[in-house]
């Protein structure tokens, strides 16, 4: 009986170790943007587009983003205040350079920290990471806009931006 | 007890569309009121109106988004898609039943798409012909 109790708790705790090394690896790959679990949030910055991982801009970002909604790249996303507050505090909070995302840090390389980029598809790392991508490639019907990432990476609503 | 079962069924989905029926059909008499507030001769809601609002090609808005159709597409009964690439749930209630039943969501969907297809805000007499479109379709 003891043993058996034993290969239980030996097995139990390879597993557990696994799946903090499993997190790690996810955290610290450049495929993997913990997707917006806040629903308003998810709602909210999701009806026109994917509701884009916080980590994919820095809380300045955020919060410069957050106080333009009435011209958001020339359409009016604007939300009531109480709307916009919450909002704010979650990007923010998980932002790519939120305390709890120092992995991200290095999807901010080359961003000087007097900016604030709004664009996501102009970070430098983000051109990087798409320099294999044809230009007409990006014209085709599906993909309609650098900013539609499921047309090509299938799973980027669950957060994995692999190569696909 | 099968047929006891599929009444009691039936019965339930009838009480839900309902239950979905009588805040949208609020919120299009709160727009029939307030475009007869603004105008006496107002003679109530038309869905034919609303159709060719819906429709119609109109200067004003934005060049990539002349008509509702240019996003929502020419079958109100089929998905559309935003200028990015992301579906957008069909607008018929026929097969969207759950849709304008919030008087806060209509608003906001009404103030934004006015702008971008007619370069101002909806009228109240606008926005309940296009309502009454939908509830047709």
């Amino acid at each position: 009986m003891k043993p058996l109790i034993r290969s239980i708790a030996v097995g139990a705790a390879l597993f557990a170790v696994g799946a903090v090394m499993l997190e790690r690896a996810k955290a610290g790959s450049d495929e993997f943007f913990p997707p917006v679990t806040d629903p308003l949030t998810r709602q909210e910055c999701g009806s026109c587009h994917m509701a884009f991982p916080a980590g994919l801009l820095p809380a300045r970002s955020w919060q410069k983003m957050m106080g333009e909604l009435d011209n958001h790249f020339g359409d009016d996303a604007s939300v009531d205040a109480a709307t916009a507050r919450q909002i704010t505090t979650y990007l923010v909070a998980h932002a790519a350079d939120s305390a709890g995302h120092g992995d991200m840090r290095r999807w901010l390389r080359r961003v000087p920290a007097s900016a604030a980029p709004q664009r996501i598809t102009e970070l430098p790392k983000w051109v990087r990471e798409h320099r294999e991508v044809s230009p007409r490639e990006w014209t085709r019907k599906e993909i309609a806009s650098k900013v539609n990432c499921v047309a090509c990476h299938v799973d980027a609503e669950r957060g994995y931006f692999e190569d696909d | 007890m099968q047929t006891l079962s599929r009444f009691m069924f039936l019965a339930a989905l009838t009480v839900m569309s309902v239950a979905q029926a009588a805040p949208r059909d609020d919120i299009l008499a709160a727009y029939a009121a307030q475009a007869k507030a603004g105008d006496a001769a107002f003679a109530g809601v038309s869905a034919v109106r609303g159709e060719a609002l819906h429709r119609d090609r109109h200067a004003g808005g934005k060049a990539d988004s002349p008509s509702c159709t240019s996003c929502h597409g020419e079958n109100t009964r089929a998905a559309g898609r935003t200028p990015v690439g992301k579906t957008i749930d069909p607008v018929a209630v026929s097969v969207a039943p759950t849709r304008y039943t919030d008087a806060a969501k209509v608003e906001k969907w009404f103030r934004r798409n006015c702008r971008e297809v007619l370069g101002r805000e909806c009228s109240a007499r606008e926005k309940g012909d296009w309502l009454a479109f939908m509830i047709t379709q």
